[in-house]
């Protein structure tokens, strides 16, 4: 047998995907179909929902119902599907520009909100589909083609933001620990609010190259190096910390979801029993 | 079968109109004037097993909306000048996907901030060219409470039989108007819902046209599993980079509107058969018109009303042979001229045209038409 | 061996199957293989020796193009 995963998930036909060799977006968007083999969700009741950019491209190849909207407004569009049909699983994927700069109040309000969709913030520091400019999670002193003298920005933490303005299962990966994704995906699948999922990428082409980060390999390399796992991080110091990043489960505390709690309206006013 | 009178607010006939359309869904931001139908959406939705939700702007409005159509419901936004701005870039999307949406807009004076709480026709053009690119356009326009009540009614169905968003243009004075307004037996209301594909998954094209240029949409959650894209498609919905393609699709998306315009096309005449003069007026405008036309007439002077109701598309046969044997057209307006744009444009050779335009936040007058007249007279 | 599944363009190494068109050459999966069963050639995976093949699975894993996977297990490797 082929590639069962990519048989039953993708849309093969429309593979190879357009990103560049080496960027870590193909990674992820595995790990994401390999939570939805293991949940054994039904293709047809799963949602996939993306804005623009390279990662808002994934849902264009996955074989469930695909919808790439606007730039920085696919929670926005998927608030609408959740709402509306909350038997849909809604998983929704952003780059890192499109979730924290353009669509940053939809993102925090989709927090506060706790409604039911996973989010996955395809992290790759850079705005890669127009060419390499600066984002919100480009780290300070890094190049972009519109920061040609080093960015003084300072970055967004995702993961803190999103735990900060009330989402209720937050956790980052990256695409050399793609099980970590897969397992943080299914949990913020089974979790009944909103889940926040940052993935680490690598853009060789883009950041990479405009930082002198090396080839795919290289960044793979670093993802592999500076990642702590949360567990791990507890028994470091802060100078063994210094220059790493957290990958894991941040938060998991659950609350009442927004579509459920609008059911209640709902059968209260039909004077039915909740 | 008794029929039911209420003494009722254009906003709330908005909101009783989308309800006995069959709508499901409103997603919206609050906004002046057109707050009513947001809160009066909150209210009466989830009675009905409907949802209402107030995002956090008015993008989020729009977005949602469209979202929650792509699911099978219908669905609906309303805004005012500011936010209708907002809304544009995803208007589009709603144009480009096919997806079925009314949004109405309640205008106030603008530009900008402008005058919240007054009424103004300053959106007219807009609504025309808002959103970027060239896309089909319908935008219905009432004049009295009752016919925002019809015309509520008429946005969702052309949206779901044309599969696109319908700009419902009221503006303060109709939103915020009280009169009566007779309901009709929901058996007498005449309910047109999208073409829903029957075929299989393997055979569904989700953008293949029928006869009338509009392809069958399916449900998300009903077992088609197919994608939707704002860029440039096919007739599977995947992008395309072919110009062939990207011409089809821009011109069908156009078309659409083109070869179904005598189905979406309407307009309302007073006192024409005989005028020498036409007073072009719609939205609240008209009512003034009316007024000035009956005493322009107890005086003697020949005048009539040409009301369009779809401002997008514009009546555009009708008005021309009206003009060729009318004397002169006055077209008032709340802006300082947008859809006497279109008169001049087709009836210029036919006829001379006037123009009186207000824009300090105030209704037109009709004493203020009746001097127009009697001035160029 | 045969392997009725295969797609077009797959050839089948038996613990590994790769489609060298989606291949874009990146190098991950021969850089983070554990025994070095594959290597890259002319910019597109191939296998260096399949007998160090342990199907760990990690070159599907990591494989950004789907450009490679692990064949049946040895233990559904039967004729």
């Amino acid at each position: 047998m082929p590639s069962q995963l990519v048989d039953q998930y993708f849309r093969a036909d429309k593979l190879p995907q357009i990103w560049c060799p080496g960027c870590g977006h193909g990674i992820i968007t595995r790990a994401i179909t390999v939570a939805i083999e293991q949940l054994g969700l039904d293709p047809d009741k799963v949602c996939v929902v993306s804005g623009i950019g390279c990662s808002s491209r994934a849902p264009g190849y996955l074989d469930f119902n695909t919808l790439h909207t606007t730039h920085g407004r696919a929670l926005a569009f998927a608030t609408g599907i959740k709402l509306a049909n909350p038997e849909l699983k809604v998983i929704v994927i952003m780059g890192d520009g499109d979730a924290t700069a353009i669509g940053g109040n939809h993102f925090i309000h989709t927090c506060r909100r706790n409604i039911d969709l996973t989010a996955i913030i395809f992290n790759n520091n850079i705005y890669g589909m127009t060419g390499g400019q600066y984002s919100p999670l480009t780290p300070k002193f890094d190049k972009g083609t519109t920061a040609p003298y080093g960015n003084i920005d300072r970055t967004f933490d995702i993961c803190d933001l999103a735990a900060a303005a009330g989402a209720t299962y937050v956790g980052r990966g990256t695409s050399y620990h793609a099980n970590v994704v897969t397992s943080l995906v299914k949990k913020g699948i089974m979790n009944e609010g909103f889940s926040l999922i940052e993935a680490i990428s690598g853009c060789p082409t883009y950041y990479g190259r405009k930082n002198k980060k090396g080839g795919p390999v290289d960044m793979m390399q670093w993802q592999k190096d500076n990642a702590v796992t949360v567990t791990a991080a507890e028994k470091m110091t802060p100078e063994q910390l210094e220059g790493k990043f957290l990958i894991g489960e941040f938060k998991n505390k659950p609350e009442p979801e927004y579509t459920k709690e609008y059911q209640n309206i709902i059968n209260n006013l039909q004077g039915r029993d909740v | 079968m008794s029929k039911k009178i209420r003494l009722m607010q254009g906003n709330e006939a908005c909101v009783e109109g989308a309800i006995a359309a069959g709508m499901k869904f409103y997603a919206g931001y609050p906004i002046t004037p057109s707050t009513e139908i947001a809160e009066l959406s909150a209210e009466k939705l989830p009675k009905i097993g409907g949802k209402f939700i107030q995002m956090e702007d008015e993008i989020a409005g729009m977005a949602a909306a469209i979202g929650a159509s792509l699911t099978g419901l219908k669905s609906m936004t309303a805004t005012s000048g500011p936010g209708f701005s907002l809304k544009q870039e995803n208007i589009g999307y709603a144009a480009i996907t096919e997806i079925p949406v009314v949004i109405v807009d309640v205008q106030r004076a603008g530009p900008s901030t402008g005058q919240p709480t007054s009424p103004s026709q300053g959106d007219m053009m807009q609504a025309k060219w808002g959103t970027h690119g060239d896309h089909p356009v319908i935008a219905l326009c009432p004049s009295s409470v009752k016919e925002t009540f019809d015309l509520t009614i008429r946005s969702f169905n052309l949206a779901e039989k044309y599969r696109m968003p319908v700009l419902l243009m009221m503006d303060e004075v109709i939103g915020h108007m009280r009169e009566k307004v007779e309901i009709p037996d929901a058996s007498d209301i005449e309910i047109i819902d999208r073409k829903r594909p029957t075929c299989s998954k393997e055979e569904y094209l989700p953008y293949k046209p029928e006869a009338n240029l509009v392809p069958l949409m399916a449900d998300f959650g009903a077992g088609y599993r197919y994608h939707v894209t704002g860029l440039v498609h096919d007739e599977t919905g995947f992008p395309s980079n072919s110009t062939e393609i990207a011409n089809d699709l821009v011109r069908r998306l156009v078309d659409k509107i083109e070869v179904n315009k005598e189905d979406i096309i309407s307009w309302e005449e007073e006192n024409t058969e005989d005028a020498d003069i036409i007073i072009f007026a719609y939205g609240c405008v008209a009512r003034a018109a009316k007024t000035a036309i009956k005493l322009l007439r107890e005086k003697g002077i020949k005048v009539g009303l040409f009301r369009p109701i779809t401002i997008w598309p514009f009546p555009e046969e009708r008005l021309i042979e009206l003009s060729k044997k009318t004397k002169m057209i006055i077209a008032p307006e709340m802006n300082l001229g947008q859809m006497v744009l279109e008169v001049e444009r087709l009836c210029n050779k036919h006829t001379k045209i006037e123009r009186l335009n207000k824009v300090n936040g105030e209704i037109i007058y009709p004493e203020e038409i009746i001097a127009k007249i009697e001035g160029v007279l | 061996m045969k392997n009725e599944g295969l797609k077009a363009n797959e050839v089948d190494y038996g613990k590994l199957i790769i489609n060298a068109d989606w291949c874009k050459g990146c190098g991950i999966c021969t850089a983070f293989c554990p025994t070095k069963a594959i290597v890259l050639k002319n910019e597109k995976v191939t296998i260096a020796d399949i007998d160090k093949c342990t199907q760990c699975g990690l070159c599907e894993l990591r494989c950004p193009d789907y450009a490679i996977y692990v064949g049946r297990k040895k233990n559904e490797q039967k004729d």
